[in-house]
């Protein structure tokens, strides 16, 4: 019987979260539309100079694009397409975007996703080796290593990625990887200085046991939300991979559709990348919520 | 180790603040007869595609990026630390807009955003500005990802032990914030500099794409590092590589400086 | 046991047989439609799958028969007839009649469809006449005459009247096999195709066409390095110097090609600029005095490498047929540009220039980001003008917003672009010379010619559209090309050289300054034994 109101709340908070997470997107989409439009050149087209094309097929190419001059009425009608699953039809690709995004989607979830992974594992293994394994140059050998990852472009790293015949998503990886390892390792070296770990070493606790039991949990909330952003982080880095690697994922065809103007593509591609972001945030808030409570535990050790 | 980096950081500033009279040449002057040279006496580090002192270019691109890229980097980590801070101590309704926002930042199209910035600009702007422009805009658009941290921190500290003793003995939410929480979060603010001034160094180059950022014939350290993705290039002639070995050398000489001084076992 | 492994090394050796070209398109091929196609890499997929009644040898220059075994263009270029040829099917079977020809040619000239080589072909407003006089004989009268008619044949692929799935349907040497939206596209031999070799074998002779989306060019160099793309079309400057140095039989200078790079400064009277940049953009001297102190040697020797050549005008030195030969590229004497300067009243004092007034010459030119030479052009530019005092600002858009500003708002000095693709004949460029046209790029949309000299340079256009005699077009050309040398609205720097790769194991490949430079006896070659690689 106590179990009704507890999943009557739960079911209510992520009732709340889903609305949430829907409301976003769809503001997230409005904002991308509205820069679109804002942008300069949305009304232009490289067929405007193109000799070949009449006077007359150049005015219609403009006329069929005066319906979505007026954002609202374009907001509108975006929406209710929405609504059938109709994401528009690419303005420069003439296919709709749904067709478009399908045909992409899966290489570019590879990419970001074993990119994401391999880059946490490294960032985190690297982070962990520099401040626990105090062996000569170790942790200077890994700042370098990290620096020079950070100060190379990343179309740099993906030709070099190519050049190693290696997987494409070793790009993604490597530019996460930096940014893991400082984060990491900035925290462990400063948690290692907090009383609660300097007591747990007088104690006398072995150093493994220190380091799960005491040190992890000080450092999992900033972690965690690390990890949620760096989800858009993932996906934000496969826009210029792609695009400069010419690996045919939705990070090239947003890349494409920036320069083009292509109103359709950038509204639903932000929507999705909202939706996405969002839900990743959401959990990493989630976990860290849980954890406010053996925060106070530890604490008190 | 510490004072080691100290001084070579203080070299390579005092050469990028010198360029006018350290360089051997003109950063724009462009010698014809000897384009794509390599080094020589009087082209420390040779010439690049239109002739001219790569070494020059070098030092001016650096006078512009050192200056402005951690200046981005100080702007970025203050508006994070602001927002996240203040996020995570107000909790409630401030808390969830604030999460909102930064997941609206995160998936944005902001190119179309600097396009238009762009487009407002007059198209002879000068260069100073236009690149003082570029550092900024990207100072104020990195807030988003490093605030969820920040907040993330907070809410971790908000319960705890020293948090509820603070609160217990009276100060005031503004002092607490100023005498317990920022110093909390120095490493994460101190690691959230630390990693955008190469990213924004990298990123006023990719802005070139746009049209913001440095103007012919001024150069930068961004634009220069974007000469490296010509590959083959850089395979034959490995002194193209200068740019980027001076980057990481500044950004390992922060990094030294940035940690902390007792590191207990 | 002998006969076994003479029978494993015969199947090895016809699995080896099995041969695939492959190159790159420089973008995703935006429509599959022969009809609608207008850029590049749907144009290379039209050109090796579409079957056309006539083609234009790219080596020779001269029109060959191909589905139409004759031609008598009559009614004064208003109307052709033309004879088929017999026993040709479509790809899928259908076979081929004049009743495919008047459906292309009547969908072509469609209004509504606004196709790009339907465009070419309507010089007036009319409907076509499509009269079929037999499965082997159709006439075609088109609704005013049109220059140059017959030459524009090579762009019209015929579709299928009465395939059940016209899509599939093709008349070329290749035909659509595979399409991975943003990775490649594959063709495969036409089981169907007519055309025969002198020895009677059916081509064409490699069994497949790979084509890889690769916009990067490095990639694309080092694929080629490794072998795994036997083409590049068109070579950067620098990777030709590469490629050069290591494979020397690889890489091919053909001499000028059809494009070339050039700047326009602002004449629009609406242009939101200073009425005294107005004064200065508008005065012919100023415009022939800043060509003159453009060093284009220079630009052509670092830019480019060594391989393009000055620019005399808007025809490039490779258009055999319609160059005003006469002309020359602008001699650099800055001296000189000082003096007619000093002449026109502008002042040289201390290093600067300033006009009449007493402002400073200082304008800003725009060009689109991205491309690296006509980023370094410009900078190139900005050292020759600061020697005859005038400072020279260099900003970069991005296309779209480039575009904007030369088309819309007129807010710019000074555009640097350049053409890409030109046809051969002038009368496909009436737009950008007709001076109410909306690509008249320096001051476009105009209600009356602003200039005696765009008022003659119309009357010259619409004679060499009108005209008939080849002889009569040219002699008007000729002289609109010497107007525009003489007045220099368009400031020409150079033609680029066409530059390209063919890995050795390529057979038959014979590349030539027009497009497609590689590929366009794409049926005639083979590869090497061991170069040749399989499709995955």
């Amino acid at each position: 019987m106590g179990l009704m109101p507890g999943v009557l709340i739960w079911s209510g908070r992520i009732g709340r979260r889903v609305v949430g997470l829907v409301v976003t997107a769809l503001i997230g989409a409005l904002f991308a539309a509205t820069l679109v439009r804002l942008a300069p050149g949305a009304d232009s087209d490289e067929r405007d100079f193109d000799p070949r094309f009449s006077p007359a097929s150049i005015h219609a190419l403009h006329e069929s694009r005066a319906a979505d001059r007026n954002l609202a009425r374009y907001y509108v009608t975006y929406l209710r397409g929405l609504a059938h699953g109709d994401f528009g039809v690419s303005y420069s690709l003439k296919r709709p975007v749904r067709e478009l995004l399908a045909d992409r989607g899966l290489t570019t979830l590879r990419l970001a996703g074993c990119g994401l992974i391999a880059g946490w594992a490294l960032g985190l293994a690297l982070a962990i080796v520099a401040t626990q394994w105090k062996v000569g140059g170790m942790s200077t050998f890994t700042s370098g290593l990290s620096a020079m990852l950070l100060c190379v472009p990343a179309a740099l790293i993906g030709l070099l990625v190519l050049a190693a015949r290696a997987q494409w998503w070793w790009a993604i990886a490597l530019i996460i990887l930096p940014k893991v390892y400082s984060y990491t390792r900035g925290l462990l070296e400063k948690v290692s200085t907090e009383p609660h770990v300097l007591l747990a070493r007088a104690k006398g606790l072995g150093r493994g046991r220190i380091f799960v039991w005491h040190v992890m949990p000080s450092v999992l909330p900033e972690l965690l939300a690390l990890a949620g952003i760096s989800v858009s982080l993932a996906f934000s880095a496969a826009i210029p991979i792609e695009a400069v690697c010419d690996i045919p994922g939705v990070g090239q065809l947003a890349w494409q559709a920036a320069l083009g103007r292509d109103l359709p593509i950038l509204v639903t591609i932000t929507l999705l990348l909202a939706l996405i972001t969002r839900a990743a945030n959401a959990m990493a808030d989630i976990a860290i919520a849980a954890l406010h409570g053996d925060a106070q535990r530890e604490a008190t050790v | 180790m510490r004072n080691v980096a100290i001084a070579v950081l203080t070299i390579i500033f005092v050469v990028a603040l010198g360029a006018d009279v350290l360089s051997p040449a003109s950063y724009k002057e462009q010698f014809r007869q000897a384009p794509n040279a390599g080094p020589s006496a009087q082209h420390p580090l040779g010439t690049d595609e239109l002739g001219r002192d790569r070494l020059s270019r070098l030092l001016y691109g650096s006078r512009i990026s050192l200056m402005l890229a951690p200046a981005a980097a100080l702007l970025a980590t203050a508006i994070a630390a602001g927002a996240g801070a203040t996020a995570g101590f107000l909790g409630g309704r401030w808390e969830r807009t604030f999460l909102s926002a930064t997941d609206l930042s995160l998936s944005l199209p902001w190119m179309l955003f600097l396009m238009t910035v762009r487009a407002l600009l007059p198209l002879d702007v000068a260069p100073a500005v236009s690149i003082a422009i570029t550092f900024l805009l990207l100072g104020a658009l990195g807030w988003a990802g490093p605030a969820r941290i920040v907040r993330a921190a907070v809410v971790a500290m908000r319960r705890s032990e020293f948090m509820l003793q603070a609160r217990g003995s009276g100060s005031t939410g503004f002092r607490i914030v100023l005498v317990h929480l920022l110093p909390n979060l120095k490493p994460v603010l101190i690691t959230q500099f630390l990693i955008s001034i190469p990213v924004f160094i990298l990123s006023e180059a990719n802005l070139g794409l746009l049209g913001l950022g440095v103007a012919e014939p001024m150069p930068s350290w961004g634009s220069l590092l974007r000469d490296l993705e010509r590959f083959s290039e850089v395979r034959s002639n490995p002194w193209l590589l200068a740019p980027a070995v001076m980057l990481v050398a500044v950004v390992i000489c922060f990094q030294i400086i940035a940690r902390p001084k007792d590191l207990a076992t | 046991m002998k006969a076994l492994s003479l029978l494993l090394v015969s199947v090895s050796l016809s699995v080896q047989a099995a041969q695939e070209l492959r190159f790159c398109l420089r973008n995703e091929p935006k429509t599959f439609d022969p009809a609608l196609v207008e850029d590049n890499a749907s144009e290379t997929i039209r050109y090796l799958t579409g079957g056309v009644l006539m083609r234009l040898n790219r080596l020779t220059q001269e029109l060959e028969p191909e589905l139409a075994v004759s031609w008598k263009v009559m009614e004064g270029s208003r109307a052709i007839t033309l004879h088929l040829r017999e026993n040709v099917k479509f790809s899928d079977g259908t076979p081929f009649t004049s009743d495919d020809v008047a459906y292309t040619f009547r969908r072509l000239m469609d209004p509504a469809l606004h196709s790009a080589t339907g465009d070419a072909f309507r010089s007036g407003e009319g409907n076509l006449e499509a009269i079929v006089d037999g499965p082997r004989k159709i006439t075609l009268r088109f609704p005013e005459p049109v220059a140059g008619l017959d030459r524009m044949f090579d762009q019209a692929a015929i579709v299928s009247a009465h395939s059940s799935n016209r899509d599939a349907a093709v008349l070329g040497p290749f035909r659509v096999k595979e399409y991975k939206p943003g990775a490649y596209v594959v063709l495969e031999r036409n089981p169907t195709y007519w055309k025969r070799d002198s020895a009677g074998h059916t081509l064409p002779y490699v069994d497949a066409i790979h084509l890889d989306i690769q916009q990067n060019r490095e990639i694309e160099l080092l694929r080629f390095e490794r072998g795994e793309l036997q083409l590049i079309n068109t070579l950067e400057p620098e990777h030709f110097e590469r490629l050069s140095a290591q494979v020397p039989r690889s890489v091919y200078d053909l001499g000028p090609g059809m494009n070339s790079e050039f700047f326009w400064f602002n004449q629009s009277a609406g242009a939101p600029i200073a009425p005294y940049k107005k004064a200065w953009f508008q005065s012919t001297v100023f415009r022939k005095a800043i060509s003159e102190s453009i060093n284009r040697d220079d630009l052509c020797r670092i830019v480019y490498r060594g391989h393009a050549t000055p620019a005399a005008g808007p025809v490039s030195p490779a258009n055999h047929q319609w160059v005003n030969a006469a002309l020359k590229p602008p001699p650099y004497r800055p001296e000189q540009a000082l003096r007619e300067l000093a002449q026109a009243g502008f002042r040289f004092a201390n290093g600067t220039l300033s006009d009449q007034a007493g402002h400073r010459i200082e304008f800003t030119i725009v060009t689109n980001s991205g491309n690296q030479a006509r980023q370094r052009a410009c900078a190139m530019m900005q050292q020759d003008m600061e020697k005859i005092g005038i400072k020279l600002n260099v900003a970069m858009l991005d296309f779209p917003a480039l575009l904007e500003r030369m088309n819309r708002t007129l807010d710019y000095d000074a555009v640097l672009l350049g053409l890409v693709n030109v046809d051969i004949d002038p009368n496909m460029q009436m737009n950008i010379w007709l001076s109410s046209s909306s690509m008249h790029s320096w001051n476009p949309k105009q209600a009356k010619p602003a200039t005696v000299w765009e008022e003659e340079i119309d009357r010259l256009m619409r004679v060499q559209a009108s005209q008939l005699d080849y002889r009569k077009r040219k002699a008007a050309f000729d002289r609109v090309q010497q107007i525009a040398a003489e007045q220099a609205p368009i400031i020409y720097l150079v033609n680029k050289n066409v530059l390209s790769a063919v890995s050795p194991v390529v057979k038959g490949a014979r590349p030539v300054p027009l497009t497609p430079q590689t590929f366009w006896n794409a049926e005639r070659m083979t590869l090497d034994g061991p170069g040749s690689q399989s499709s995955h």
